[in-house]
C-alpha cells in the first residue's frame, strides 16, 4: 500500500506543477507540503465512494488550508471524484476548480474554505454530528500552520476537548512558513505540541512525508480525546529550488523552472 | 382581509415563541439540533436542553465556532438552529456566515435574540441595528423579521421545513399579538397586508408593525386609507407588494433597524429602479444613546405619531392626486 500511495503523492505533485504553470496561479509551496499527507488520507485512510459522494456513512474530510487547491482537486481526480482531464480548467474562466474549493461544484468538498481558520470549527460540528449520532465515520482536517495564527482554531480546540471528540483527527502542515516569513519570525506557534495538550489533545509528532508513519497514526483515533497529527513538512517538497523557500508561497515557475521541476518529479 | 382589532395592551416577548416552537418540532424531527454560545437563558432554551440535553450544543462564549460548528452539524445531516444575541452572532462570525453558510449553501438557522434596541441601556455595542443589512447582502441568505409570537413560531417552522441558510430576528421586546383570519398563513418571501388603504403605504417589518397599525388608525382619523404591509421577509422581498405599494406613489418604510441596508433599502431597491416614488426610511441614523428600547425608539419618530407623521409628509410631497 505505501508503494501505491507514494506514487500518487508523486502524481498529485506533478499536476500541482502542470496546474499552476498553466494557470500561473496558484500555491505551489504549500500543494507540495501537504501532498504526502492528503495522498496518505485518500488512499490509505478515509473511508469514502466517488460514486457515493454524500453516502451519510462517510469519512468527512476538510482542507482549512483551502488556497491548496492544486493539491487537494488532484488528489480528488487521483481517487475519481472528478476526472483528470478537468484539472486543466484550472482557475480558467467558469471553471468548478476555484482557487479555493466549492462543495457545490467539485464532488468530495465537504465545505467552502478559503478564509482562514475556519476548517477546524467546521471538522467540529461533524464530529458533534457523528458524536450524537453514534455514527462510525471519522472526521479529518488539516490546517496550515501560520493558520493557527488565527484565533478561531482556538475556540474549536476548546470545544472539540470538551467533548471528547475521539472521532475527530487534526493534522498540521507544519512546513514552518507562512506567506512572508517563518511562523517563528511573524507570530510565533512554539511550543505547538504543548500547546495542543494543554488545550486537552492528543499530540503526536510525525515526518509528514513519511507515508507509513503518516498511515499509521492516521490510521486509528484518539483513545479518549481528540488527536492532533503535527506533521512536519517542508514548503515546495520534492522540487529542489523550492523546499523551504518562502518566496514558493505563491510563486509561478518560469519554463526552465517548470522543465526542472517536472524532471525531479519524473 | 381581515383587518386587525384595535391592538391589545397585552404584549408578549417572542423568544418564547421561539423556543416552544423548537421544542415541538424536535420531538419529531430528530435532525433539530440548538447551538449556542453559552446563551441557553437569553435564548429561552431551558426547557429545550432538559428535553433533549444530547441535542444542545453550548460551544461556550465562541461564535466563529458556533457557527462553523453549525455547518458541520448540517454537514452531518442535522438541522442546526445557532442561536445567540443578534449583535454578536451576525457581527463576530460574519466571515464564517459568509463562507460557511451562504457561500457553502449550508442548511443552517440563525436566530438573532433580543435584535434591534432591545439591549437600549447597554449601549451600541449591544444594540444589533446592522444585522438585516449586513447579511441582506450575501446571495443565499434567507432573512426573515417575524412581528409577533404566531410568525415567530411560524418562522421556525418554516426554517425547519426548508433547505439553506436563514437567518431569523427574535426580539425580546414585547409586542402585541397581530389580530389574524383563523386560515393565516405564512410563506417566506409572502408579505402580509394587515390594512388595505390606497393613500399612502407603510412597510414595516419585526417590532414596527403594531406601532405602523396604530399610525394607519390615526391617519383613518384624518380621513386617510392608509394601507399596512407586514414585510416580514426581507431576503427574498415581496417584489410585487413592494411594487403595487408603489403604485400609490407614497411608502413609508419603518424598521427596528439602521436606516442604511435593511428593509426600506430592500424596498428601494425596487422601487428607484422599477417603479419611482415618495418613500420615507424610518429607523436609526447612526449609533444609538443609551435609553430603554422605547424611548430609543421614540425617540428616533418610531412610534405610532412619528409614523403617522413620516406618512402624511410623503403623501403632501406627492401630493393629490
Amino acid at each position: 500500500m505505501i508503494a501505491g500511495i507514494r506514487a500518487k503523492s508523486r502524481a498529485v505533485r506533478r499536476h500541482c506543477m502542470q496546474m499552476v504553470y498553466d494557470a500561473k496561479l496558484g500555491h505551489l509551496g504549500g500543494d507540495l507540503s501537504v501532498a504526502d499527507i492528503l495522498c496518505t488520507l485518500y488512499f490509505g485512510v478515509l473511508n469514502v465512494d466517488p460514486a457515493k459522494p454524500n453516502d451519510p456513512g462517510r469519512d468527512r474530510f476538510v482542507l482549512s488550508k483551502g488556497h491548496c487547491t492544486g493539491s487537494l482537486y488532484s488528489t480528488l481526480a487521483e481517487r475519481g471524484f472528478i476526472q483528470l482531464e478537468v484539472l486543466k480548467t484550472y482557475m480558467q474562466p467558469l471553471s468548478r476548480l476555484n482557487g479555493h474549493p466549492n462543495r457545490n461544484y467539485v464532488p468530495g468538498v465537504e465545505t467552502n474554505t478559503g478564509p482562514l481558520g475556519h476548517g477546524l470549527p467546521i471538522a467540529v460540528g461533524m464530529a458533534i454530528a457523528g458524536q450524537i449520532d453514534k455514527a462510525t465515520y471519522r472526521v479529518f482536517a488539516v490546517v496550515g500552520d501560520g493558520e493557527l495564527q488565527e484565533g478561531s482554531n482556538w475556540e474549536a480546540a476548546m470545544a472539540a476537548s470538551h467533548r471528547r471528540l475521539t472521532n475527530l483527527t487534526l493534522v498540521i502542515d507544519r512546513n514552518g512558513l507562512q506567506q512572508g516569513a517563518r511562523t517563528e519570525d511573524t507570530s510565533a506557534l512554539e511550543p505547538l505540541a504543548d500547546k495542543w495538550r494543554a488545550f486537552g489533545w492528543e499530540v503526536i509528532e510525525v515526518d509528514g512525508h513519511d507515508h507509513a508513519v503518516l498511515l499509521e497514526v492516521l490510521g486509528a483515533s484518539g483513545t479518549n480525546r481528540p488527536r492532533c497529527v503535527i506533521a512536519h513538512t517542508h514548503k515546495g517538497m520534492g522540487v529542489s529550488y523550492m523546499v523551504d523557500q518562502v518566496s514558493w508561497h505563491h510563486g509561478i515557475p518560469n519554463q526552465e523552472q517548470y522543465e526542472i521541476a517536472m524532471r525531479e518529479l519524473a | 382581509m381581515d383587518v386587525p382589532a384595535i391592538l391589545s395592551d397585552q404584549l408578549h416577548d417572542c423568544r418564547g415563541a421561539f423556543s416552544e416552537t423548537l421544542e415541538i418540532l424536535a420531538a419529531s424531527d430528530h435532525r433539530i439540533v440548538a447551538v449556542v454560545n453559552d446563551s441557553v437563558g437569553s435564548s429561552k432554551l431551558g426547557n429545550f436542553r432538559r428535553r433533549y440535553p444530547d441535542r444542545l450544543i453550548n460551544v461556550g462564549i465562541a461564535e466563529q465556532t458556533m457557527i462553523g460548528v453549525g455547518a458541520g452539524l448540517a454537514n452531518g445531516g442535522k438541522v442546526p438552529f445557532v442561536s445567540g444575541a443578534a449583535c454578536f452572532l451576525t457581527a463576530r462570525g460574519l466571515e464564517q456566515i459568509k463562507a460557511d453558510l451562504a457561500y457553502s449553501n449550508a442548511n443552517v438557522k440563525l436566530c438573532g435574540i433580543s435584535s434591534g434596541v432591545a439591549y437600549g441601556e447597554l449601549g451600541p455595542t449591544h444594540h444589533s441595528i446592522e444585522d438585516v443589512g449586513w447579511l441582506r447582502v450575501l446571495a443565499n441568505m434567507t432573512i426573515i423579521v417575524p412581528a409577533d409570537r404566531w410568525e415567530t413560531a411560524q418562522a421556525v417552522k418554516a426554517a425547519a421545513g426548508s433547505d439553506g441558510p436563514m437567518f431569523i430576528r427574535v426580539s425580546r421586546e414585547p409586542v402585541p399579538d397581530l389580530v389574524r383570519a383563523a386560515d393565516a398563513t405564512f410563506r417566506i418571501g409572502k408579505s402580509e397586508t394587515l390594512r388595505e388603504g390606497s393613500d399612502a403605504v407603510i412597510i414595516a417589518n419585526g417590532t414596527m408593525v403594531c406601532r405602523a397599525l396604530e399610525a394607519a388608525e390615526r391617519m383613518a382619523g384624518d380621513g386617510a386609507d392608509v394601507r399596512v404591509v407586514n414585510m416580514s421577509t426581507i431576503a427574498p422581498l415581496d417584489v410585487e407588494a413592494v411594487l403595487a405599494a408603489a403604485d400609490t406613489g407614497a411608502v413609508v418604510t419603518v424598521e427596528e433597524h439602521s436606516v442604511r441596508g435593511g428593509l426600506g433599502s430592500a424596498v428601494a431597491e425596487v422601487t428607484s429602479t422599477c417603479k419611482p416614488c415618495h418613500m420615507r426610511i424610518m429607523g436609526f441614523a447612526g449609533f444609538q444613546p443609551t435609553g430603554s428600547a422605547r424611548f430609543l425608539c421614540e425617540r428616533a419618530g418610531l412610534s405610532a405619531e412619528g409614523i403617522a407623521a413620516s406618512v402624511r409628509a410623503v403623501i403632501a410631497a406627492r401630493g393629490a392626486r
